[in-house]
């Protein structure tokens, strides 16, 4: 277990080869529904995505489908050199390799925030107690809240659970981090505080793909911003061209109604 | 030669609620082990799987207790095992508890939100850890009131292995009274006694509840 744990070190990460993540015309369905359309999407390593749409345009289908909580009918997915349509193993290992973080925080209340953290470190990697909850509280430390180990998740703030939540999966020390419109279940004072924790961990250089409408945070933080409608994804640019210079109309309209 | 009923026969049937409470405890660990595979089936992935459980479900919660019984009983002779009504009776009530218990715990693991095993998932936890650790406990909590309530019906269902021949509470009760034609002293004492032992185990089931209900909204 002890090697498991050692090539997910961020040296490695640079090391290996292949883009952190490659999609080929994947298609999806929900029975008759097309949710999403020939997705063509390549990720480096520490690439930091943003992608953006109004709701029902695929783009939480779409990351969901990085780790396969959602299955998809057509096409290619690789992740970190792991081919998913090839199923099996690959299946486990990716998921070991990313880290999740959705908009319901998804914390388990039964649980104490510690032990939420150190659950799959020891399940999955089977690394001992110790050695897990030290790397937790380095975590929990890194995310400013040390001091709520012991507590519950209901006991905590929604920022404050969110934070948790990135914390959690920290300790399993990821290779891509995914977000699901993490900030859009919180009350307004308690975006910033998720935000500036992501914002640390771009800077970090993690592979990050997250589904969000902050806006200031795509410009401080994306290296592309994807705009994903109706399943499809329709225009990609580097920040300033995406906000200053959108090429499509769809894009237009949708930028001109959350500004 | 119809004898009084006395203290002598009111102690013989108090004796004989031993043998119901061994019948529902049995009934009730086989039926738990039974029903959590039941549960566990009828949430499962596999289609088949899905069906077969949903079917034995059905075939018990649609007939009575009484068939079932009557069915084991007579269905152990037709294979050539001889009519023993204390394995008749084991094996039918713990195929009635493992049915219900199985469709109660099956809604008390869909009660827990899909989110919990979708963060496990990604967390790359496996089946059995998930269960384990994230869905079972949160379910356990749901489910230990109508778990409580569902003990308390299998108790006073075992006395339909009075019809089979079955030694217990009831069965007793049926014996003393053509001994002493005192039916109502002896099915009052009966009853009574039935009344003893899931009474508080009524009471447990509603303290339970409120302590989970208040568990959970914290």
């Amino acid at each position: 277990m002890a090697d498991t744990h050692a090539h997910t070190s961020k040296a490695d990460v640079r090391g290996a080869s292949g883009p952190a993540v490659t999609m080929e015309g994947v298609n999806k369905w929900y029975a008759e529904f097309h949710a999403l359309k020939d997705i063509n999407l390549s990720v480096d390593r520490g690439e930091r995505i943003v992608i953006c749409g109004p709701s029902g345009s695929g783009k939480s289908t779409l990351i969901r489908c990085i780790n396969q909580l959602e299955m998809i009918q057509k096409g290619r997915i690789v992740v970190d050199d792991h081919d998913l349509t090839a199923g099996g193993k690959n299946v486990d290992i990716v998921r070991q390799e990313t880290g999740m973080v959705f908009q319901s925080f998804n914390l388990f209340p039964h649980m104490t925030v510690l032990e939420n953290c150190t659950l799959a470190p020891m399940k999955v990697r089977g690394i001992s107690k110790a050695e897990a909850e030290g790397t937790a509280m380095q975590f929990l430390e890194r995310v400013r809240i040390p001091e709520q180990a012991e507590k519950y998740p209901a006991q905590l703030s929604g920022g404050q659970q969110q934070r948790v939540a990135i914390a959690r999966a920290l300790c399993m020390n990821p290779k891509i981090m995914l977000f699901d419109e993490p900030t859009s279940a919180l009350d307004p004072e308690m975006v910033k505080e998720v935000l500036d924790t992501m914002i640390d961990l771009a800077n970090e250089g993690m592979t990050m793909l997250c589904v969000t409408h902050e806006m200031g945070f795509a410009r401080q933080v994306a290296d592309r911003v994807i705009f994903m409608d109706r399943g499809e994804i329709v225009e990609v640019g580097a920040p300033e061209d995406f906000f200053n210079n959108p090429q499509h109309e769809r894009t237009r309209n949708f930028l001109g109604q959350i500004s | 030669m119809i004898r009084p009923f006395g203290w002598n026969e009111f102690l013989i049937i108090v004796m004989a609620a031993q043998w119901t409470i061994a019948l529902s405890a049995i009934a009730f660990a086989g039926g738990g082990i039974g029903g959590l595979l039941i549960a566990l089936a009828r949430v499962s992935d596999v289609r088949p799987l899905r069906l077969a459980a949903l079917g034995f479900i059905r075939v018990f919660q649609g007939t009575p207790l009484l068939m079932q019984l009557f069915l084991v009983f007579f269905g152990m002779n037709i294979f050539g095992l001889a009519i023993n009504p204390w394995i008749a009776a084991t094996i039918a009530l713990t195929l009635h508890a493992s049915a219900f218990l199985g469709e109660i715990w099956r809604g008390c693991i869909e009660a827990v939100p899909s989110g919990q095993r979708e963060a496990a998932t990604a967390l790359g936890l496996k089946y059995y850890n998930r269960m384990r650790y994230i869905v079972l406990p949160q379910a356990a909590r749901i489910a230990v009131a109508p778990t409580v309530g569902f003990l308390v019906q299998l108790i006073k269902g075992t006395s339909l292995a009075a019809i089979i021949g079955f030694t217990e509470l009831t069965r007793q009760g049926q014996i003393i009274n053509n001994a002493t034609f005192s039916p109502f002293m002896v099915f009052g004492t009966v009853a009574v006694l039935y009344f003893i032992l899931c009474w508080p185990l009524s009471l447990l089931a509603r303290r339970m509840e409120l302590k989970f209900s208040r568990a959970t909204q914290r």
